[in-house]
């Protein structure tokens, strides 16, 4: 269906916030967490805030994780926001032992002592080379751990930390963000929106 | 690099934006969706919204203006005010709110912030400190500061930021509602406590005691009558702050 969209219920805190940005975007929006709806969805979104281990533990519960996996292996409209991107790893220092997706072949790491963690507020985003979603811009965080770079295969954006850390990456019309697109603005309202076209065209 | 944030403030009562001075001698200052969607239009980098109804039925008024807020409001919203359990944390942030900040209900009962921060998560979890000056240093207020507490202000930062809380917003009691710019010091007592961010508030009146703010060790400056009273808009400031060297949100 035109502009439906699939948010998948991972036990995450600020729901309302994604599904009033999707709301505000048109879009037709339906929480699940049945597989099956995940499997179909034309969009899927994974929001996700608190802990790495707590969200892959629900998605396991659910029987969620490979569904997500899948789709974004064979490349199908799918938006992962700040802990959605992270559990896409395969490890977290968050909750060692604790496998995440493992769609990345990376390991998420928590930001260095002596700075502001968690990180809550507005960073400056710059797009790679290749983005075609993400632009220059900033965006609104909220987190402790990052990603520590752009895995081969993905185009995406980083921003700056104490260090440079990934605060996207995109692949065709999957988008994963460690910001909150729902939470920045104008800039993250057409970046959702160009995500939703990206759905149209694929 | 973190952008400082800008934060207008929303006391509402039900239903309804009030503001005061040292709060009390509230007015009435118009329909919180309204100055929520005009304040995000301006710039605003979040909003806070603070319930201050004394009744249940206000409260209730509280939770339909997270909602109205909510869906016109592209920006993170913190909602405080007569948050006691995890339920009713749970309530507002299922009716959107993005982060709950706890005040008395934390000093009565500090395990309520190792319950929100291990429920939601820290970033959830704002603690919401009213200092005073007293004995050289500054000490607790609650009840609306009805109550000194005698408890050493830094001291408590320190253990709710141990509990789970990941930002403090803090008021100081003696600056709130004077115009006469944010106590520095306090700022800077609490920046060599806590890690997390710290939100300035109590006694902004244009973008000098910002910079102050800022330069003192604050990440975001939090304010509301400058702003509900039409003295200056979030643009103007922010206009104001890049002149005066500070790096804003475009």
């Amino acid at each position: 269906m035109k502009n439906e969209v699939v948010i998948v219920r991972t036990g995450s805190a600020n729901l309302a916030s994604v599904v009033a940005a999707f709301n505000r975007a048109g879009a037709d929006v339906r929480l699940t967490r049945d597989r099956a709806m995940v499997d179909t969805a034309s969009r899927l979104v994974v929001p996700g805030v608190g802990a790495f281990g707590s969200v892959c533990r629900s998605l396991e519960r659910h029987d969620l994780g490979p569904a997500i996996a899948d789709r974004i292996h064979a490349g199908r409209p799918t938006l992962a926001i700040c802990l959605g991107l992270q559990i896409l790893a395969e490890s977290s220092e968050e909750n060692p032992g604790v496998h995440g997706l493992g769609v990345l072949q990376e390991r998420v790491t928590r930001f260095a002592e002596g700075l502001r963690v968690p990180q809550l507020g507005w960073n400056r985003v710059v797009a790679g080379d290749g983005a075609r979603l993400l632009e220059d811009g900033d965006a609104y965080f909220a987190n402790s751990y990052k990603l520590d770079r752009i895995p081969d295969g993905w185009s995406g954006a980083t921003a700056d930390h104490g260090g440079p850390f990934v605060a996207a990456l995109e692949r065709g019309p999957v988008l994963a963000c460690q910001f909150h697109p729902e939470l920045s603005g104008h800039w993250g309202q057409r970046l959702i929106e160009r995500w939703l076209d990206a759905g149209e065209e694929s | 690099m973190l952008l400082p944030r800008i934060i207008p403030c929303l006391d509402v009562d039900a239903g309804r934006v009030v503001k005061g001075v040292k709060f009390q001698g509230l007015r009435d200052a118009g329909d919180p969706v309204e100055r929520a969607a005009a304040y995000a239009e301006q710039g605003a980098d979040e909003l806070v919204v603070l319930d201050v109804s004394a009744t249940p039925d206000g409260r209730n008024h509280a939770l339909e203006v997270v909602r109205g807020v909510r869906r016109v409001l592209p920006i993170p919203l913190t909602v405080g005010g007569g948050v006691r359990r995890v339920d009713d944390a749970e309530s507002l942030l299922e009716a959107g709110a993005d982060k709950v900040s706890v005040n008395t209900a934390a000093v009565a009962n500090p395990k309520l912030l190792d319950e929100l921060a291990s429920r939601f998560g820290c970033q959830c979890t704002v603690l919401a400190l009213d200092a005073a000056r007293a004995n050289g240093g500054w000490e607790v207020v609650v009840r609306s500061g009805r109550d000194r507490t005698g408890s050493d202000a830094v001291g408590w930062a320190a253990e709710a930021v141990e509990r789970g809380a990941g930002e403090i917003l803090l008021t100081s009691w003696d600056r709130d509602g004077t115009g006469i710019g944010y106590d520095t010091e306090l700022l800077a007592a609490m920046r060599k406590a806590v890690p997390v961010p710290i939100i300035a508030s109590g006694g902004a009146s244009g973008p000098e005691h910002m910079v102050q703010a800022l330069r003192a060790g604050a990440d975001a400056v939090l304010a509301a009558t400058i702003f509900h009273d039409g003295h200056t808009t979030v643009d103007l400031l922010k206009q104001q702050l890049q002149d005066l060297g500070v790096e804003v949100r475009r």
